[in-house]
């Protein structure tokens, strides 16, 4: 199990965000390794390189600059290469239909930003044990839809 | 008068091993002396009989690497949640039952492996019956909870609503659009592709 991690995906453009879940991730107990991009771009062209260690979970912004959240969602979901990543959702307030969206375009989970450090280690830490059970168990992909 | 006997070891065991498996009914191929290849899925109450049963020979079954304690916790619940008569059982006696460890000792192997804790699991488990259930679109929330021996359609949503974040409803119309936006996509790469 110690040389199991996660590699785990953030894609965020607010340095304050960015910062937060790191420290947040840093202090659970779940051992994962966090890549950080500043926009959706930045996270395409490393998802999209060669050399690039496939990521198991991605926590993607939907308001980004360049190239924002859904863009990515629908590119990566269009690629059958990342049928298996998992993809959170981690934006502020959107509307319930907005939401809907991104589950209808492939998202697994839809996180709204917690307002305090310890919810959002809890949520993280939420998010990492259900898709460590996708990772490890014979559990059905279609249907990994989450709300947290 | 007195006999002597002169063993091929080998011979012996690999006979031993055979006759075993097909006391049991299980198909295999001999890999060699020591390695056995189940051809089809192996049940689990026949694997148990089939390593006791090799016990009394003093032949040990080594556990798979990837078949570890926390697959067989995993694959027993799976195993209880889709028979009908198990469903209503306590999830440590039937563990206890099955794996013949104390369910404390389960308990906090899987704990230590999997973040999560056993009753989690089963929960995260039933859930995900529940979604495929609704997602098939041929019983409604009544039926579901019955089958999967939910005390009520209150505690089935409840639990749906605590898990996953969404009301069984709003799943289902996701899941639904889901459907038919993959099946405009499908039709339109079918167009492009004739173009």
């Amino acid at each position: 199990m110690s040389n199991n991690f996660l590699n785990v995906v953030l894609a965020d453009d607010d340095e304050d965000d960015r910062f937060l879940f790191k420290e947040a991730i840093k202090q659970l107990s779940i051992q994962t390794r966090l890549l950080l991009f500043n926009d959706g771009q930045e996270l395409m062209n490393y998802l999209f390189s060669d050399e690039s260690e496939r990521p198991n979970l991605l926590f993607l912004d939907l308001n980004m600059p360049v190239k924002d959240g859904m863009q990515c969602l629908r590119e990566i979901r269009q690629n059958e290469a990342f049928k298996d990543l998992a993809i959170a959702i981690y934006s502020t307030s959107s509307t319930e239909q907005d939401i809907e969206a991104t589950f209808i375009y492939g998202a697994n989970i839809y996180i709204n930003k917690p307002s305090s450090f310890a919810k959002l280690k809890e949520v993280i830490e939420k998010v990492l044990q259900v898709n460590w059970q996708y990772h490890t168990s014979n559990m059905n992909r279609n249907t990994f839809l989450f709300r947290f | 008068m007195k006999i002597y006997l002169k063993y091929n070891y080998k011979v012996v065991c690999e006979t031993l091993v055979r006759e075993q498996l097909e006391k049991f009914n299980i198909p295999w191929s001999a890999i060699n002396s020591s390695e056995f290849e189940i051809l089809d899925g192996l049940p689990e109450e026949t694997k148990f009989s089939l390593i006791q049963s090799l016990k009394n020979y003093g032949i040990t079954v080594l556990d798979d690497q990837k078949e570890t304690l926390v697959d067989r916790i995993k694959n027993t619940i799976d195993e209880m949640l889709n028979d009908e008569n198990a469903r209503h059982l306590k999830v440590s006696s039937y563990l206890s039952d099955k794996l013949d460890y104390t369910y404390s000792y389960l308990s906090s192997v899987f704990s230590e492996n999997t973040y999560s804790s056993i009753e989690n699991y089963l929960i995260l488990r039933k859930v995900d019956l529940v979604k495929e259930l609704l997602q098939e679109g041929n019983l409604n929330l009544t039926e579901i909870a019955y089958r999967l021996n939910y005390s009520s359609v209150s505690h089935l949503s409840g639990q749906f609503k605590k898990t996953t974040g969404l009301t069984p409803s709003s799943f289902q119309r996701i899941m639904k659009r889901k459907k038919s936006l993959n099946a405009y996509i499908d039709k339109t790469i079918k167009l492009v592709d004739e173009q």
